[in-house]
């Protein structure tokens, strides 16, 4: 059994290792020895094994035991409900990681703000912009998924807002898989100059009954009093693998506003990585997971305060349904010389079944003694006493949890401020139990 | 209205109630007074339908039907109304929304139309008039942030709106300053009717002078010890309730 799946594996990085030989070359020197290096890298370090501390509750196994042969597109997808209008001329679309031209467009964004595809653009007047950012912050060389990507980075995005610019529409980055590329490696860099103020939206959006894995590194760099509210969104299809990085560094009182809502995927892990290495920062790293069935889902968030007068705040929320199961693991570090600091972690999580399992882990680890931190987590079920008081206003049992459910979500889904999708995420709280609410 | 027969109720394998006997009839307010852990909150719970009570023995035959083969929702869709001495929070859902929502549960069991938001605005904002709140309460999340009298004057709006033929105010009076026990009460006396009936669920004679009861039972050990008219409750306020405590005394004896 175990000499079967090293077996697997061994022949997954091989068939990997062989789709990185035949992509062609990006004509851009720089980019394509940065893509060899991190697939030697990739070779050594392998997937992750549930030995490794950080992964001890994620198993990755079943990803080296899918087919990366592309096949013909096996599910059809309803993209009516997910799109988000305030981002219609804003947006960049992706189907099975090619840039669509014809369904992208940017004609709304103003002067001094560039959204484009990756390659394209490291070719361009921003390849020296690129060169210094791209793959500075996402670890290739401890992180084997990270280095998988940075070998594949291909097709991709890149932000970039000018000095004291304010683009006040959302910016979309639509990232679609359909099943028949059975592995795509979706990269995005965004880079934020001084005083400049933006919106993004990165959804990932899939086939439900394809399998298929998603691989994607995200990097963020705020400039000074840089200003970013960053929302990640993943609806994978429900046979889907999504296992991917973000990485922010943040500026001299940059501010960085990111909030992920996590409710697809068979197994999805998110590593969110915010770096506070410059004074008077601040940081909203906050999530939400909605897992149901047999679903997986895994964060692993480091706020790292390195300089002082920074401030970080994380509220990560989780509601749990079915089998299934879900993994918070959030570190602070604050080191010896960021002394002021104001961090505060909470993570919350709602348990709609028995069978249902969390794994939650804050952590604090404080070099600097000059600080103030709290942190906290906890798990619970819904009250009896909550439901019977509703129950005793006429509302159905059913009908009951759904509106507690939505109570306890409330707090992460309010701070949305891109309605469209506020309102999707209410929905997809609510329709569980086909609830609706008006006011 | 409501014909309670012999009825024994416990919660997690211990009797609490033993032997209730109470008729309401339509248009009549009863208090149910007695001392801590005489029953009457696990009374006014058993007929809202609390699922962790459990009726051992007797009936409950409400409107000519088994109230106690009714779940709890159906029971307030056919006209059961319990305030509670302490109303939950339902953050992230507005007053208005969570009255409507209700509201129309109850008009869709009825068979009658249901409002649409517009419309049911202005049905909330005639009914809130009744406890003297404010449009601003109807934004806020249910009973989210609500001070003590604020939930408990949330909890007569919920029976403005829902027109209960049989209210259960369970120890609606505790916590509450003077202000707020008048606006309480004067709410509860524009609702009551001769169609409605109002059961008050209270340990203090206080809330008694605002909503005067037709009836008054004093519950002692799960039993009714005394029986009587709105002048029991004076005699209660003065006496106390040590001179019903001997309640072994009041078990019936074999007739030989």
């Amino acid at each position: 059994m175990v000499t079967e799946l090293i077996k697997q594996e061994s022949s997954y990085l091989e068939a990997l290792r062989d789709l990185h030989s035949a992509q062609p070359a990006s004509n851009v020197e720089w980019l394509d020895s940065l893509r060899n290096t991190a697939m030697e890298r990739f070779s050594e370090l392998g997937f992750p094994s549930v030995k490794d501390e950080e992964w001890k509750y994620t198993n990755v196994a079943p990803i080296a035991r899918m087919s990366i042969q592309p096949s013909a597109a096996s599910a059809d997808l309803e993209l009516a409900n997910f799109e988000v209008p305030e981002a219609n001329d804003s947006q960049l679309v992706f189907i099975n990681g090619k840039l669509q031209r014809d369904r992208s467009s940017v004609t709304a964004l103003p002067d001094g703000v560039t959204a484009v595809d990756l390659v394209e653009a490291c070719g361009s007047d921003h390849s020296t912009i690129l060169r210094e950012h791209l793959a500075r912050f996402a670890d290739y060389v401890s992180s084997g998924f990270t280095a998988l990507n940075t070998g594949f980075i291909s097709d991709g995005v890149f932000i970039h807002v000018r000095r004291n610019v304010e683009v006040s529409q959302p910016i979309h980055i639509l990232f679609i898989s359909d099943g028949a590329q059975p592995v795509t490696f979706p990269r995005v860099l965004i880079v934020a100059e001084e005083n400049s103020s933006a919106t993004i939206v990165e959804s990932y959006l899939g086939a439900n009954g394809a399998e298929y894995f998603t691989n994607a590194v995200v990097e963020v760099a705020l400039k000074d009093a840089a200003r970013l509210e960053h929302y990640k969104v993943q609806r994978e299809g429900s046979d889907a693998f999504h296992v991917a990085t973000t990485v922010a560094e943040l500026g001299n009182n940059a501010s960085y506003n990111t909030t992920t809502l996590n409710l697809g995927a068979k197994l999805s892990r998110h590593d969110v990585r915010t770096i506070m290495d410059h004074e008077g920062a601040e940081c909203w790293v906050d999530g939400l997971y909605l897992v149901s069935e047999n679903q997986h889902t895994d964060t692993h968030s480091v706020i790292d305060h390195r300089k002082p007068h920074c401030t970080s705040h994380q509220l990560y929320k989780g509601i749990l349904d079915g089998k299934s199961r879900a993994v918070f693991n959030g570190k602070i570090f604050v080191r010896h010389d960021a002394q002021k600091t104001d961090a505060m972690q909470t993570n919350k999580n709602l348990l709609l079944s028995n069978e249902a399992r969390v794994d939650t882990k804050p952590q604090l680890e404080i070099l600097a003694d000059d600080v103030k931190c709290a942190h906290g987590a906890a798990v619970g079920q819904i009250e009896e006493d909550e439901l019977f008081y509703l129950e005793t206003r006429g509302i159905h049992p059913d009908l009951a949890r759904n509106l507690l459910t939505y109570g306890f979500a409330e707090e992460v889904i309010n701070k949305i401020k891109v309605e469209s999708i506020k309102q999707q995420l209410d929905e997809a709280v609510l329709n569980r139990l086909n609830t609706r609410l008006e006011v | 209205m409501l014909e309670v027969k012999d009825l024994y109720a416990g919660i997690d394998g211990k009797e609490i109630l033993k032997g209730i006997n109470l008729t309401v009839k339509k248009g009549e307010i009863h208090a149910i007074m007695g001392p801590n852990g005489s029953g009457k909150s696990t009374l006014a719970k058993v007929l809202a339908g609390h699922p962790a009570y459990e009726v051992t023995k007797g009936e409950v035959i409400y409107e000519g039907k088994n109230l106690l083969e009714m779940s709890t929702d159906e029971r307030a869709r056919e006209g059961v109304f319990m305030a509670f001495q302490y109303p939950i929070e339902v953050p992230g859902v507005s007053n208005a929304q969570f009255l409507r929502l209700a509201y129309n549960e109850k008009r869709k069991h009825l068979g009658e139309e249901e409002l649409d938001p517009l419309e049911f605005k202005d049905l909330l904002k005639e009914r809130a008039k009744v406890v003297e709140m404010d449009a601003s309460f109807m934004t806020r999340s249910v009973n989210e942030g609500f001070s003590g009298g604020e939930k408990k004057r949330n909890e007569i709006l919920q029976m403005a709106v829902l027109e209960p033929k049989l209210a259960v105010l369970d120890e609606t009076d505790s916590g509450l300053d003077i202000d707020a026990l008048r606006i309480v009460a004067g709410g509860v006396n524009q609702l009551h009717n001769s169609e409605n009936a109002v059961i008050l669920v209270t340990h203090y004679q206080r809330l008694l002078n605002y909503i005067v009861p037709h009836f008054v039972h004093v519950l002692a050990q799960g039993r009714i010890a005394k029986e009587g008219g709105k002048e029991l409750a004076l005699e209660l306020e003065q006496k106390g309730y040590d001179w019903l405590k001997p309640a072994d005394s009041n078990v019936a004896v074999p007739a030989n």
